[in-house]
């Protein structure tokens, strides 16, 4: 039952011929010897779901950082929103940022804050006019999103992985982004949990309208979750397509991450 | 600090009969150098590695990435509330080891000898002036600012991997200790050619 009501709400999300991330001929190395990129180009669309699959080390986590200007890449444009972000200054980056929303694949909670404190945080820097009223109701309609509205005054230590992945969700959504960002967001945690994470990551698409790329080795997640996939090989995109069209590949290469 | 200056002190400067002398070399000893150092190098060892190890810590565990993919300057949240507290706390702890200390001294004096309490601190008070307080107190802020500024920049270059958190803090006490030494001997070259 929840399978067909995921695969509907997958066919029935608004993918628009809008291009809110494009990369073009992103190069990275780090020292001489460790070349990781060499020229990815893509291309994400207003409303996808994008899966970015490839082995370990193949620079996947890399190109997102560089999407983010978390890291800066030796060659390439990067455009979100059609601005490059190489010609912002730091301030009309963080603009950028607010609406592009990061989860990390160990959550990043701000370990000395309560969930919360975690929450608010950004809130609070980013609209300091809000009331504190304001804030209460962002962070109760956040955490309600995720299902953990009862954790609200806990540690992120006291929390399992699945909740810290949900809390790190929460924290990324109380900005509203536009695009979000996952680098493996079910790496480490069990097969049914993995299954919710991936569940709440089209939740998260259907209720805030969210443009998705998402970082993963989980094939189940990747076939939950993508509209399209794109598969990295020794610093390039080496095949592209639908978990279908990919899963019958003539390559064997990349029929294996399928099996 | 101030009662074994005094209980070390006192044999030498009675042999010269300069007992009376001891208060004012007890108040000197400790406003112009040994509580500056003493509590600057103790602090390097608290603060300059606690902030190299959280701060590398939350390096490590890409906290400072999520604050900065937020839209959030972590140099501004996260340096310059360190920074600024170090630089305005260790004059303020500075000021009271030098009260402790020179209350130490009282009570040192007063293991041999019976010394009245207004008697010593007017004694005290009477052989400070201006120049021994005034850059004593100003050195303790480069004190402070460099044990900030040092634990922050410890943290925020630590390499990824747990082992570089204890690098950090590590580093953070060494670097930090050697600036408080190099701080207090530019300080007293300058004192000498401006008093």
């Amino acid at each position: 039952m929840l399978q067909e009501q995921i695969n509907i709400t997958k066919k029935t999300s608004r993918v628009e011929s809008k291009t809110v991330i494009k990369v073009t001929g992103l190069c990275k190395s780090f020292g001489k010897n460790n070349v990781i990129l060499k020229g990815i180009d893509l291309s994400v669309q207003k409303g996808e779901n994008l899966v970015v699959l490839g082995k370990s080390g193949s620079g996947k986590s890399v190109t997102i950082k560089c999407m983010v200007g978390l890291i800066k890449p030796d060659e390439g444009d990067i455009k979100l929103f059609d601005t490059d972000i190489a010609s912002l200054n730091d301030d009309e980056l963080n603009v950028i940022r607010v609406k592009v929303g990061f989860l990390f694949q160990n959550s990043a909670l701000y370990d000395s804050m309560t969930v919360r404190e975690n929450l608010e945080f950004p809130l609070k820097r980013h609209f300091k006019k809000l009331s504190g009223r304001e804030v209460d109701t962002a962070v109760t309609e956040v955490l309600e999103s995720v299902g953990l509205a009862e954790a609200v005054d806990k540690m992120p230590s006291e929390l399992s992985g699945g909740m810290r992945k949900r809390i790190g969700l929460a924290r990324t959504l109380i900005l509203k982004p536009e695009i979000i960002l996952y680098d493996e967001p079910t790496t480490g945690l069990d097969t049914i949990t993995s299954r919710e994470i991936s569940e709440l990551i089209l939740e998260v698409q259907k209720k805030y309208k969210t443009t998705s790329v998402i970082i993963t080795h989980d094939m189940s997640c990747a076939k939950l979750t993508g509209d399209r996939l794109v598969i990295l090989k020794d610093g390039k995109i080496t095949a592209q397509g639908s978990y279908e069209e990919l899963e019958k590949s003539s390559d064997s290469w990349v029929r294996s991450f399928f099996i | 600090m101030g009662l074994v200056l005094t209980i070390q002190s006192r044999p030498t400067l009675a042999e010269f009969g300069a007992e009376s002398w001891l208060p004012g070399m007890v108040a000197l000893s400790l406003v112009r150098e040994i509580a500056p150092v003493i509590t600057a190098l103790i602090c390097a060892g608290k603060i300059a590695s606690g902030i190299g190890a959280e701060l590398g810590s939350m390096k490590v565990t890409e906290q400072i990435d999520a604050m900065e993919v937020s839209g959030i300057n972590p140099y501004k949240y996260l340096v310059v509330t360190r920074v600024l507290a170090t630089t305005l706390m260790i004059p303020l702890l500075v000021v009271f080891a030098d009260v402790i200390g020179i209350m130490g001294g009282y009570a040192g004096i007063n293991i041999h000898s019976d010394v009245n309490m207004v008697r010593y601190f007017s004694q005290v008070i009477e052989s400070l002036s201006f120049v021994d307080i005034f850059p004593a107190t100003i050195k303790t802020f480069f004190f402070g600012f460099f044990i900030g500024m040092i634990g922050c920049y410890k943290g925020f270059t630590a390499a990824n991997g747990t082992e570089s958190v204890g690098k950090a803090a590590n580093s953070a006490v060494v670097v930090a200790s050697l600036s408080i030494f190099i701080i207090d001997m530019l300080a007293v070259q300058m004192t000498d050619l401006f008093y």
